[in-house]
């Protein structure tokens, strides 16, 4: 696999991740899990609501305290190193944390004082931020009166302010309508471009998934399976090969003695599967004997990968994981 | 998609979060303060309907009774009487309103905002503390530019005097409501319980009747009001710049007295002072517990 890191000089891990584990009384929210993140990363954990995502993210952003195992997070444990790993991180969480009667630049000016950021350099770097997340025009309006979007946005810009090693992203786009977020991954795609910086992210969008860099799924509290999206989707199966062709029975005779692979007609075209499509289609061009058309190669989908390994689409997953996250949040109260 | 992240752009600011210390709290607790300042003055409906309680009582309930009881004043205006009463009623509602806003930026994710940052959390806490303090001191402020109306003299040595006690009261009064909203998780309970703590507190500090000559189960009461030993000082002063008849002082201004030892000012003071300091440390404690 490829290394992500920077260089050399950075060898250490921005995540490192052994045996983490949350339990609330009778529930493992969080069942020991392992992973590493490299600088520069976007690294995913892919799951129902319930799955123990959120857990996860609040112990390694100093939250949550776990009651097993070990996280170090910029270079710092999260138990022992609290406030060096506060001083590196940048978080914006699932619901938002600004203040509605305070005005964007307020909301960012606050957080560059309790953050103790040099003044002479927090207001360019404010300016910087809100141009990045298209807000600048907009500093002077009270919080209150954004939409979600641009309080998402706003967040994005605030978690930034202090220019941390490693930004935290707890659904980011979630009760987002499509064009929004995909106007969110936009800035967060610029930012890993722009900034020297691993994003960390939860979602439970496939879609999404597929802009991280790896991704990790998680169910019942446990990573599932952990690699790049294209390995996932590699692993569950091949690509669906579709081809229109001069003669359909010729291609599908010579696929048979050529390629020895068996095609059959769907959708009135020659149709057949494929491990990694893409490399094969060249082969495909120069080889095949019956002049060819057009060509479409259709990849598995994460929704796929994720039904393998949990042997559930990831929507039934969440249906079920109600009653489990019922459960948990009761025994989470209890335990106050 | 190999290490993209190597094409930095070289124009990015890149800040750096210094150290925890002394001076980065400080800077905390200032920000935290500004920004009750800020919400304070952008909420102007707050401003006014928190006013109009204390003018009711001194206004329309004062001059009311007063003259049901222009016999047992010895000539003092009631109004002059309560108006200490009064200004410790003023802060009392935005001292609490202020705290409340802890449960208020729990409910609405902002207190998470602040719990993450890499200061202490007594920086929070005290920053949240002075400011419902100056917030509530601004509005007693307020109140105390009616004085006049109230036949209480615009001496400017009173007028500074009960600043200082209104500023004092404020903050045990806040750190009070901030150790409650460290516990009491949504506002409608904070509101229940602060309601239920602040009548019987008011209508037991002596800030609408005199407290000697009480039945004695009343006047145990009343000595363990800290709100009394709040009121008191500040009706001394107002007192101390009446010119009325040692009858009239005798019998308004009677002080708080433990088995017949009048309690002096200045222990009145350090009292509420220490209260509110062993409230606070009580708030911070909780507050660093809470992950």
């Amino acid at each position: 696999m490829t290394a992500y890191g920077l260089d050399g000089s950075r060898a250490e891990p921005a995540i490192s991740v052994r045996g983490l584990a949350k339990r609330y009384g009778e529930i493992e929210a969080v069942r020991g899990v392992d992973f590493e993140v490299a600088p520069g990363e976007i690294f995913g954990f892919l799951g129902p609501n319930g799955a123990g995502k959120s857990t996860t993210i609040n112990m390694l952003c100093t939250l949550v305290r776990p009651t097993g195992g070990s996280a170090r997070v910029g270079g710092h444990d999260v138990v022992r190193g609290r406030d060096d790993v506060r001083r590196n991180i940048g978080l914006v969480f699932q619901d938002t944390t600004l203040d509605d009667y305070l005005t964007g630049e307020q909301n960012l000016r606050f957080h560059a004082e309790l953050y103790g950021l040099p003044r002479a350099v927090a207001a360019d770097r404010m300016r910087q931020v809100l141009e990045m997340v298209g807000l600048w025009e907009r500093r002077s309006s009270l919080v209150g009166t954004f939409s979600g979007g641009m309080k998402r946005r706003l967040e994005i810009a605030r978690g930034l302010m202090h220019s941390p090693r490693v930004l935290f992203l707890d659904e980011p786009t979630v009760g987002l309508d499509p064009q929004t977020r995909a106007s969110i991954w936009t800035y967060i795609m610029d930012l890993r471009r722009r900034e020297d910086i691993t994003i960390f992210l939860t979602t439970h969008y496939m879609e999404e998934a597929e802009h991280c860099d790896r991704i990790a799924i998680i169910d019942q509290g446990q990573i599932v399976v952990l690699d790049t999206p294209e390995a996932l989707k590699a692993s569950v199966g091949k690509d669906r090969v579709q081809l229109h062709t001069s003669d359909d029975e010729a291609a599908i005779r010579s696929l048979r003695s050529r390629f020895d692979i068996d095609a059959g007609m769907h959708e009135g075209a020659v149709t057949f599967a494929v491990a990694s499509g893409e490399q094969f289609v060249p082969k495909l061009f120069a080889e095949l004997d019956v002049p060819i058309q057009a060509v479409s190669v259709a990849r598995p989908s994460l929704d796929d990968v994720f039904m393998s390994y949990t042997g559930s689409t990831i929507r039934d997953a969440e249906a079920s994981s109600v009653d489990h996250l019922r459960q948990f949040v009761r025994a989470h109260r209890r335990g106050r | 998609m190999t290490a993209s992240t190597s094409t930095t752009t070289p124009d990015v600011i890149r800040v750096r979060v210094p150290e925890r210390s002394l001076r980065q709290d400080l800077r905390a607790v200032n920000i935290v303060l500004r920004r009750e300042l800020i919400r304070f003055w952008s909420d102007r409906t707050r401003m006014i309907s928190s006013l109009a309680q204390p003018v009711l009582f001194l206004f329309v309930l004062g001059t009311g009774l007063s003259s049901l009881m222009s016999g047992g004043t010895a000539g003092v205006d009631l109004r002059t009487f309560m108006f200490p009463g009064v200004l410790a009623m003023s802060v009392m509602f935005t001292a609490l309103f202020s705290a409340a806003s802890i449960v208020w930026d729990r409910e609405f994710g902002f207190l998470r905002e602040m719990l993450v940052a890499p200061v202490s959390r007594s920086a929070i806490v005290v920053g949240k503390c002075l400011g419902g303090a100056v917030v509530a001191t601004f509005q007693g402020a307020v109140i105390l530019v009616l004085a006049g109306l109230a036949g209480v003299p615009y001496a400017p040595t009173l007028m500074l005097v009960l600043l200082g006690e209104l500023l004092l009261l404020s903050f045990t009064l806040t750190a009070f409501g901030v150790m409650m909203a460290a516990r009491i998780k949504n506002m409608q309970s904070f509101f229940a319980i602060v309601q239920m703590a602040l009548m019987p507190m008011f209508f037991l500090s002596g800030a609408l009747f005199p407290l000697s000559g009480l039945p004695s189960w009343l006047g145990a009461l009343t000595r363990i009001n800290p709100l009394t030993y709040a009121v008191d000082p500040m009706r001394e002063a107002v007192f101390g710049h009446l010119d009325v008849g040692a009858d009239a002082a005798r019998m308004l201004n009677t002080g708080v007295t433990w088995f017949g030892w009048r309690v002096p000012t200045a222990l009145e003071l350090a009292m509420v002072a220490a209260i509110g300091v062993v409230m606070l440390g009580i708030a911070i404690a909780q507050f660093r517990r809470t992950e």
